[in-house]
């Protein structure tokens, strides 16, 4: 047992470094795709509502599309696909773009991420009331500021648990990641795995490691929650 | 007596005109381009003996998918219903070990638990001969299948706990207050009610499933995923890896669709 | 509407300046490589690619005054990434076949060694033929001519393919697989190893140069004559000089250039 918790030190003698390493990695890729996902999941959730039935239809395409193929898959396509469509296009130009295992994890789930959470935010929308529209319209505001200052604090008190669950699944979704050689936790598990011939050990650690991820980020969200849910009278 | 205004939920009411916008073209155009490009791609890829060639190894590897899935979610069901009773038992012992149970499945990755079970298993695969289970654990589609049921029984077990849980108290001390045995309530009563409420959950759950069963390529199982890197590292040709979207993606449509109709007909009689 | 419009010229500007360059200066080499191949490459334990044509690779490098810098990549998936221009040469023992010959280009061979296959001591398989096994599983790594050879030759086995021939060996040594076929120099340093110890090579497999090639090469994209030119001038040079054998000397008892 002590050899075992002996691979686990810092330093070039155990492995210890090297799953902080990815652990980092995979924190990192994790607050990466956030934005990429919650800001293009708002927007197709507005084009689901649009006027135009046109926008509507797109919009939905996009949610099928992405809510229907398997995230393993999404990334090897964006990975080595849009990556012979980016050479294609800067070989017009003749210089050289990589995509990076990192850029193309978060970019497909991103995508993923953004697909659901459009939903999500249709469903928000949905349980504002009509009040709260004709209130700041009667107040002069028009549509982008009531969009802003008004509906957009009530859209995320909404719309956050769901938000939160959708992230909490990404972070795990990192994982998938480390096939295309990014070497996150799982990456970094496997390579320990691969010199040490240690599999039970290493991918058990990487288990707790992951869950220990998952209770740190379902607290982070718990204190968002309560921030978010302040001044709200508790019905 | 004064009038409550009650506030009516949801959007302002927009005249759903049909009036299109310059942008509507352009999104559904490039929707177009890229359907295009797809059918192009995939009519390209099935050229001279590609199709007699991998054909058959590509419908075997749906084939997989699809055993892959079903017993997963079937021996995952058997095995969420004592966990979900865990989950709803007043305990103390018996409720957290269903909940650290269901809380490590749920909280670490699918992929992480595949690899904790085929890499650990054939660590031990001494000992596993010694008590005759090296059988079982030395095929990679089994290790797949014991991994996927345990991950699916956790979700399973919230899915089926929550439910029941959502039950009307009244409803069973109105059956209590009939004189009605524990098990009659819980069979007849009980389940009937929370499975109807779960079945847009567990359709869901069969469908992510599907989606999560691709992580079976990575450990050698030759399932739809599998045989597509397979194909590919023959032909490298990516236009493989847009079939197996294509049979995924009408896979999980056709399922999503069934689940859907299916609860509509079974909740016809509520209040919409 | 105007600032639009300087947008599109300040992105074109830059487009154009992070360069046009027709004749490559091959000062940097960026070289792909599947660690996972001892002794040929593998990675040691502070994730340095080190191995035989790392070593050779850095003695032509110094040959041909280029830097050069190491990248991990699954074999199969490294042609693509070749063709895909995330490095520059391939540098993974891959042999020179006429199949590979419609894609990419090679350099001379810089070393030729047999198939071979491994299977458990005390295994029923007596030899390397179609019969002696038929109805075994046999592991081999995607991509390879092994598992080219695998596939058209023990159509009486099941042929398991696996992404690195680390998982194979695993496999061998747990009894998932009966057999694993490829190179006797990387099957022969595995089970003299304490990990391969529940191994031995069964025998060696005549070459059959269709499918396993005239030997290993360096594999770059069809376009880049000047660099496969220089490596090549790199090849002979090393092997005139004396460098090839000093490596070579470090790995092997034996010779690996073949004839």
């Amino acid at each position: 047992m002590g050899e075992l918790l002996g691979l686990l030190q810092f330093g070039s003698k155990g492995w210890g470094d090297e799953l902080l390493a990815g652990t980092l990695v995979t924190i990192a890729l994790s607050l990466a795709t956030v934005p990429v996902g919650l800001v293009v999941g708002f927007v197709v959730a507005l084009g689901k509502q649009s006027r135009d039935p046109l926008v509507r239809v797109a919009a939905q395409i996009y949610t099928t599309i992405f809510r229907g193929l398997p995230e393993l898959l999404t990334l090897f396509l964006v990975y080595y696909g849009a990556q012979l469509g980016v050479t294609a296009l800067f070989s017009l130009v003749g210089s050289n773009f990589q995509i990076s295992p990192f850029l193309a994890g978060m970019v497909a789930l991103g995508l993923v991420l953004s697909a659901y959470a459009s939903e999500v935010f249709l469903s928000a929308f949905r349980a504002i009331p009509i009040g709260q529209y004709e209130a700041a319209a009667a107040l002069g505001l028009h549509r982008v500021r009531t969009l802003r200052l008004v509906i957009f604090p009530q859209l995320i008190r909404l719309a956050l648990p769901a938000l939160s669950n959708l992230w909490l699944n990404v972070m795990k979704d990192t994982a998938l990641v480390s096939v295309i050689t990014l070497n996150d936790l799982l990456r970094q598990t496997s390579i320990a795995v691969g010199t040490t011939k240690e599999p039970f050990f290493f991918y058990t650690v990487a288990l707790l490691i992951y869950l220990v991820l998952s209770v740190l980020a379902s607290i982070g969200i718990w204190r968002i929650d309560v921030w978010a849910s302040r001044g709200m009278v508790r019905r | 007596m004064t009038a409550v205004a009650v506030d009516r939920p949801g959007r302002p009411h927009v005249a759903h005109t049909r009036r299109v916008s310059t942008l509507g073209i352009i999104l559904i155009g490039l929707w177009i381009v890229l359907a295009l490009l797809l059918v192009w791609a995939l009519a390209h890829s099935i050229t001279g003996d590609r199709l007699a060639t991998f054909g058959g190894r590509f419908f075997s590897g749906f084939r997989t998918t699809i055993e892959l899935v079903v017993l997963s979610v079937l021996i995952g069901a058997v095995i969420s219903v004592p966990v979900a009773a865990g989950r709803l038992s007043r305990n103390r012992i018996i409720g957290t070990l269903a909940y650290c149970y269901s809380y490590f499945f749920r909280g670490s990755p699918l992929i992480a638990q595949l690899f904790l079970i085929y890499y650990g298993a054939g660590e031990f695969a001494g000992p596993l001969k010694s008590i005759g289970l090296w059988w079982f654990f030395r095929d990679a589609f089994n290790c797949a299948v014991l991994s996927f049921a345990l991950n699916t029984a956790a979700y399973q077990s919230e899915i089926l706990s929550g439910s029941i849980r959502n039950i009307p108290h009244g409803q069973r001390e109105a059956a209590t207050a009939l004189g009605l045995h524990r098990w009659v309530i819980i069979w007849k009563i009980v389940l009937p009610q929370a499975l109807v409420v779960a079945l847009r959950p567990y359709g869901n759950e069969v469908v992510l499933m599907i989606k999560a069963s691709a992580v079976a390529a990575i450990v050698t199982v030759l399932d739809l995923m599998g045989q597509t890197r397979f194909i590919f590292s023959k032909t490298y040709d990516l236009s493989f890896y847009l079939w197996a979207a294509l049979f995924y993606f009408v896979l999980v449509e056709l399922l999503g669709r069934a689940i859907n109709a299916i609860e509509r007909r079974i909740t016809r009689h509520h209040i919409r | 509407m105007r600032f639009a419009s300087s947008v599109l010229v300040a992105g074109a500007a830059l487009l154009a300046a992070t360069g046009f360059a027709s004749a490559k200066d091959w000062s940097t080499i960026r070289i792909g490589s599947d660690a996972t191949y001892p002794p040929f490459e593998s990675q040691d334990s502070s994730g340095n690619i080190v191995g035989f044509d790392i070593d050779i690779m850095n003695a032509i490098c110094a040959d041909i005054k280029a830097k050069c810098t190491y990248v991990n990549q699954d074999f199969d998936g490294i042609i693509p990434a070749l063709l895909a221009n995330k490095f520059d040469v391939i540098d993974s023992s891959i042999s020179i076949t006429p199949e590979r010959e419609k894609t990419i280009d090679f350099t001379n061979k810089y070393y030729n060694t047999p198939a071979a296959i491994a299977a458990a001591k005390d295994s029923d398989i007596k030899g390397v033929t179609k019969d002696d096994l038929a109805g075994k599983t046999i592991g081999v790594q995607s991509s390879t001519t092994h598992a080219t050879y695998a596939e058209k030759t023990f159509t009486d086995s099941t042929i398991k393919e696996y992404p690195n021939l680390d998982d194979a060996k695993l496999d061998l040594a747990n009894g998932r697989l009966d057999a694993i076929n490829d190179d006797v120099v990387v099957l022969s340093e595995w089970v003299d190893s304490s990990d391969g110890s529940c191994c031995t090579i069964v025998g060696t497999i005549k070459p059959v140069p269709e499918i396993h090639g005239i030997g290993a090469g360096f594999g770059v994209r069809k376009e880049d004559t000047d660099l496969k030119e220089l490596l090549n001038k790199g090849i002979a040079d090393i092997r005139a000089n004396g460098t090839y054998k000093q490596i070579q000397d470090k790995y092997f008892k034996f010779d690996v250039y073949g004839d």
